[in-house]
């Protein structure tokens, strides 16, 4: 059980792919421009990482060593098809917009590196787990980015949610104020390295002051002097 | 033509971070002065909305990072920041623009690198960059030069513009912009550009009424005038010679050597010299002492790099000036210039 919490804690906050491990940048970037989009690439990742870890993981007593890293490319590749397939038919709006990063999911290292540091050598409950875990934390970073873009950039939220979630969800878009001109950085490329940037920096601030906490909880633990020798 | 530094003991130059910054400053007169005779009083209603939210930025971010307030406002950078910005911005633009502009220069580009002494890049250029690219309508609105423009537009009327985007008749700053027949006055370098991309000649372009013989009228003097106050800042030694000199003339070289190739596109070196932001950028935006190079034979390829970079730029670049994207450029590559044109220290690594 422990170790399911310390790969869960890993995964959304201690090594997280993308605040962390800087993995994956790629679509990262590219893509998390409002709220759906980033959503949508989010749970491709997710579903693509938690297969191939599961598969990966169960044919790990198989694959020879030496031809490990093609193998674990055409299982992801597999996965990555059948997600654009099933994207394809079921969400096509979105599909169309997030267009080559659905294909390029494949390339995402956040997933080959799972693949290789945590699903070859675990088994496949632990590595199906950790996947969740990471596809979340790349998730959640995917999904705050996004919402930062879309806000400064366009004023809104979930603009264009219906093409994930359906008709019903046009009532999800927030329009949270209008400008008369767009913050145009914000939606294009400098401000998801602007963002990801304070999103970093954010992190390291909240770690700093965990650790501060757990210092000054530490010190008045130390054993009390019993005697006092001196009272100058 | 002496490039390497002396080896120690050197004599202290007795300038502190403050009178350097205030020397810089004043030497910004005569080019804001002239700004404000042929643009109008826009540009000093910018410097002081510029120079406050620089002073309340700093003072709120140096209060986050806990470093002293009074002594760090006190060297001035954060003022001749605000001053450089405020200079580069269209005179009419609407607040908000410069005040965005001063928290990205001050918060992101400076503060959060560390302050001064530790950003990579020019705080002021990164934040003309950042406003360029997000809002390229009101960036590029200059309005034309007061003699070209029908009525001057009064001073009130220029700060309702800039306040709340109409004048006192409730006409925009595009409506004031446009003359009686129609036409927007686009800024010089903007006009040959958009001529030459329509197959006109530079010089049927520079039959333009805002063309004087060699570059805009008004743009001209402007630079001009920067030019003396960069003058002065070498003669006082607040700035070596070596940036703007081999800026300004790498910029002319290459200018002379295309108007020669093919003088139909491309104009003269005069008018890229006297034109947009040359002189601005050459003594007072390139030489930036913190995101510059620091050994001189590093300054000279620095400066040729920018002037390199502005002549590309302003030929087969998208936009129509380019000194900030050469300065942020360049900053980028400064370490490895630094890293090249290391002075050699007596006694240390002979010549092989």
């Amino acid at each position: 059980m422990s170790q399911l919490k310390a790969l869960m804690k890993e995964g959304v906050w201690g090594n997280n792919p993308a605040l962390v491990q800087l993995l994956g940048l790629c679509p990262l970037l590219a893509v998390s421009s409002t709220v759906t989009n980033a959503l949508g690439l989010g749970i491709a990742t997710l579903l693509v990482l938690v297969g191939s870890n599961v598969t990966v993981s169960l044919v790990r007593e198989w694959v020879p060593k030496e031809t490990r890293i093609p193998v674990f490319v055409m299982i992801i590749a597999a996965f990555v098809t059948i997600i654009q397939l099933l994207m394809n038919a079921y969400t096509f709006g979105l599909y169309q917009s997030l267009g080559i990063f659905i294909p390029l999911i494949v390339t995402n290292c956040a997933i080959i590196g799972r693949a290789e540091a945590f699903a070859s050598k675990n088994n496949a409950l632990l590595s199906a787990w950790d996947g969740i875990m990471m596809g979340l934390g790349f998730a959640m970073v995917l999904l705050v980015l996004g919402a930062m873009r879309e806000v400064l950039g366009q004023g809104t939220l979930f603009d264009g949610a219906n093409l994930l979630l359906g008709e019903w969800a046009t009532l999800l878009r927030i329009e949270l104020f209008t400008f008369d001109s767009q913050f145009l950085v914000a939606i294009l490329p400098p401000g998801a390295f602007l963002g990801l940037g304070l999103l970093i920096a954010g992190k390291n601030v909240i770690d700093e002051q965990i650790k501060a906490k757990a210092i000054t909880v530490d010190t008045p633990e130390k054993a009390p002097r019993a005697r006092v020798t001196s009272l100058t | 033509m002496k490039l390497t530094m002396a080896s120690s003991p050197h004599n202290h130059s007795q300038k502190s971070v403050s009178t350097l910054m205030i020397t810089v400053m004043c030497a910004c007169i005569p080019g804001i002065l002239t700004q404000a005779y042929f643009f109008g009083f826009g540009v000093l209603i910018q410097l002081i909305i510029a120079l406050v939210t620089a002073t309340l930025v700093e003072a709120v971010i140096l209060k986050l990072r806990n470093k002293p307030i009074l002594s760090t406002l006190n060297d001035g950078s954060a003022w001749l920041t605000a001053v450089l910005l405020a200079i580069s911005i269209p005179p009419l633009a609407p607040w908000w623009i410069t005040v965005i502009g001063i928290v990205f220069a001050i918060g992101m580009v400076k503060q959060l690198y560390g302050g001064l002494g530790f950003n990579i890049f020019n705080p002021a250029m990164g934040a003309y960059v950042l406003l360029l690219i997000s809002f390229p309508v009101q960036m590029t609105s200059w309005i034309p030069v007061e003699q070209l423009l029908g009525a001057p537009i009064a001073l009130t009327d220029q700060f309702s513009l800039i306040f709340t985007h109409t004048n006192s008749a409730g006409l925009t700053l595009d409506n004031v912009r446009t003359s009686i027949d129609g036409t927007t006055m686009a800024t010089p370098l903007d006009a040959v550009k958009t001529a030459v991309s329509q197959s006109f000649t530079v010089s049927e372009a520079m039959k333009g009424a805002q063309f004087s013989d060699y570059a805009g009228i008004g743009w001209q003097w402007v630079n001009v005038a920067y030019l003396l106050g960069g003058i002065y800042l070498i003669k006082t030694k607040v700035i070596n010679w070596h940036i703007p000199v081999s800026l300004i003339a790498t910029l002319a070289i290459c200018s002379a050597i295309g108007y020669i190739v093919s003088p139909g596109t491309q104009a003269g070196s005069m008018f890229h010299l006297f034109s947009g932001a040359t002189m601005l950028g050459a003594f007072f935006i390139a030489t930036d002492p913190v995101s510059a190079c620091t050994t001189n034979k590093g300054r000279l390829i620095f400066g040729a790099a920018i002037g390199l970079l502005i002549y590309l730029i302003r030929h087969f670049g998208g936009y129509p000036d380019a000194v900030a994207f050469a300065v942020l450029l360049m900053n980028m590559a400064v370490p490895l210039i630094e890293h090249y044109t290391q002075p050699r220290t007596y006694g240390h690594g002979a010549k092989k």
